[in-house]
């Protein structure tokens, strides 16, 4: 029996108390997050392809902006949003202690135990207010994965003006390769996420109604 | 996201292709036109109609121009590019232009001039052997393509800024524009033409450049800071340019000077 049929009724309150999950704060910015990742993801994809790390490149039909150029102006517009986005969310974060409530602390043997009930179907989401040890290493991980791909991206966009960041990628060319590592995890979570939304679709209504 | 959109009724794809160009930031322009111009290319409207494309392109632009000031903030024309150790040089040394190494321009000699104009004091013309006379100095700094690559290489020739010194130019004026060989025309800002190490190039590796690397002259820019400098050339409307941090310069003839007898430098302040 699939987790969807037991625990996901769309009429189930998401927390036992009915309480709101996902303040209106969160809500915004995981959505222009959301947005802004898209647009960063797809003409990330178009600039790579002009000069690949590696032997493929992105089908034209999944990246945005047409050829280098136009890719080249919706990266650099997008990632004001995707920064100054993602820097509110994480002062909120600390500032309203949601981080320290929410996503810590993870223990190993937690993630272990949850990752094999995820992985035979009996991982329980009755209580969306509190996240399994998996779900807490997943968003702490996404976060440092934004972390280090805005930073890594700001060295390869100034790589004379920033050089002692840079340096601390181990210059421009290494520098390329962690920006794109940090965005093949990204893009790993957001292939996980996304299932698991569908899967648990009272989840994906917490996330815009807030219950 | 999806990019796939009819064509609109009664319109010409070819003529619709060639009005778009025009449209086009400067550097790309002929990026386009050389490298599979199509309506897929103007994708870069997604979300719009073609026919009301200006409006996504509008609101890049304009972010663009934003982006340009936030560089320019930025820019410390104080901050060195990064050298290298001779043992850095990447030999052989990439080829890259939008077109073939065969098309290269090929620049005489003996006929070259290099033309000088605008708001400097003496606007004599220089042959090479004039040029070639200049204080002369060697760099080994990264140079960074637009396209994301970068190499190594030892370039030699004279600071821009020196160049600029000796014609007299009034570095108030706000840009240098430089005219190629094949046509193409680009500006700079003046912090960029003044940083010290933005050189008139005239040998690669210890060689007088090959033509495939820009002979007779290429104009390395380390610490290019694609800002609004960019966006003007002398009597042209104002067009937003592709965003880089070009240090040093990116590929041949993308975005570099290469000079011929018709060619010019000219010192200026944009039309508003």
């Amino acid at each position: 029996m699939s987790i969807g049929a037991t625990h996901d009724q769309a009429l189930t309150p998401a927390a036992p108390t009915g309480a709101i999950i996902h303040p209106r704060w969160v809500r915004l910015t995981h959505w222009v997050n959301a947005g802004a990742m898209v647009v960063m993801i797809g003409s990330g994809w178009e600039i790579y392809n002009a000069s690949p790390l590696f032997p493929f490149v992105f089908p034209r039909g999944i990246t945005l902006g047409g050829w280098l150029a136009g890719a080249l102006l919706w990266h650099f517009a997008a990632m004001w949003l995707l920064a100054v986005n993602g820097l509110i969310y994480l002062l909120l974060g600390i500032a309203t202690g949601r981080f320290r409530r929410k996503l810590v602390p993870i223990r190993p043997g937690e993630v272990l135990a949850d990752a094999k009930a995820a992985f035979t179907g009996r991982l329980a989401h009755d209580d969306l207010s509190v996240y399994n040890a998996v779900q807490k290493l997943a968003y702490l991980g996404v976060i440092l994965a934004g972390i280090v791909i805005i930073l890594s991206g700001l060295a390869i966009w100034k790589p004379v003006q920033l050089q002692e960041l840079t340096a601390l990628f181990g210059g421009y060319d290494a520098a390329r390769y962690v920006h794109f590592f940090a965005m093949a995890a990204i893009v790993g979570f957001l292939v996980v996420h996304v299932v698991m939304a569908l899967l648990v679709p009272k989840s994906l209504r917490a996330m815009i109604t807030g219950r | 996201m999806s990019r796939i959109r009819k064509s609109p009724p009664g319109v010409d794809p070819s003529l619709l292709v060639k009005d778009a160009a025009r449209l086009m930031p400067d550097p790309t322009r002929r990026l386009f036109l050389r490298g599979g111009a199509s309506l897929g290319a103007l994708a870069f409207l997604t979300g719009c109609d073609i026919i009301d494309g200006a409006s996504a392109e509008h609101v890049l632009m304009k972010i663009s121009y934003f982006n340009d000031r936030a560089q320019a903030w930025l820019f410390n024309p104080n901050k060195l590019a990064p050298t290298y150790p001779d043992s850095a040089v990447r030999r052989p040394f990439p080829f890259n232009a939008y077109y073939p190494e065969e098309d290269a321009p090929d620049v005489d000699k003996e006929d070259y001039k290099l033309e000088v104009g605008g708001m400097v004091d003496n606007k004599k013309s220089w042959t090479l052997d004039e040029l070639y006379a200049l204080p002369q100095e060697t760099q080994i700094t990264r140079l960074i393509c637009v396209e994301g690559w970068s190499a190594i290489g030892k370039w030699t020739g004279t600071p821009l800024r020196e160049f600029l010194r000796r014609v007299g130019a009034d570095t108030r004026a706000k840009y240098v524009w430089f005219r190629c060989a094949e046509g193409y025309s680009t500006s700079i800002d003046m912090p960029t033409a003044l940083h010290p190490q933005t050189q008139m190039a005239f040998r690669f590796d210890g060689e007088i450049l090959p033509r495939k690397y820009g002979f007779p002259m290429k104009v390395r820019m380390p610490t290019r800071n694609l800002s609004s400098g960019r966006r003007r050339n002398l009597g042209d409307e104002p067009r937003a340019a592709v965003k880089r941090d070009v240090v040093p310069q990116p590929c041949e003839r993308h975005d570099e000077p290469i000079l011929d007898s018709d060619q010019e430098i000219d010192v200026g302040q944009a039309p508003e």
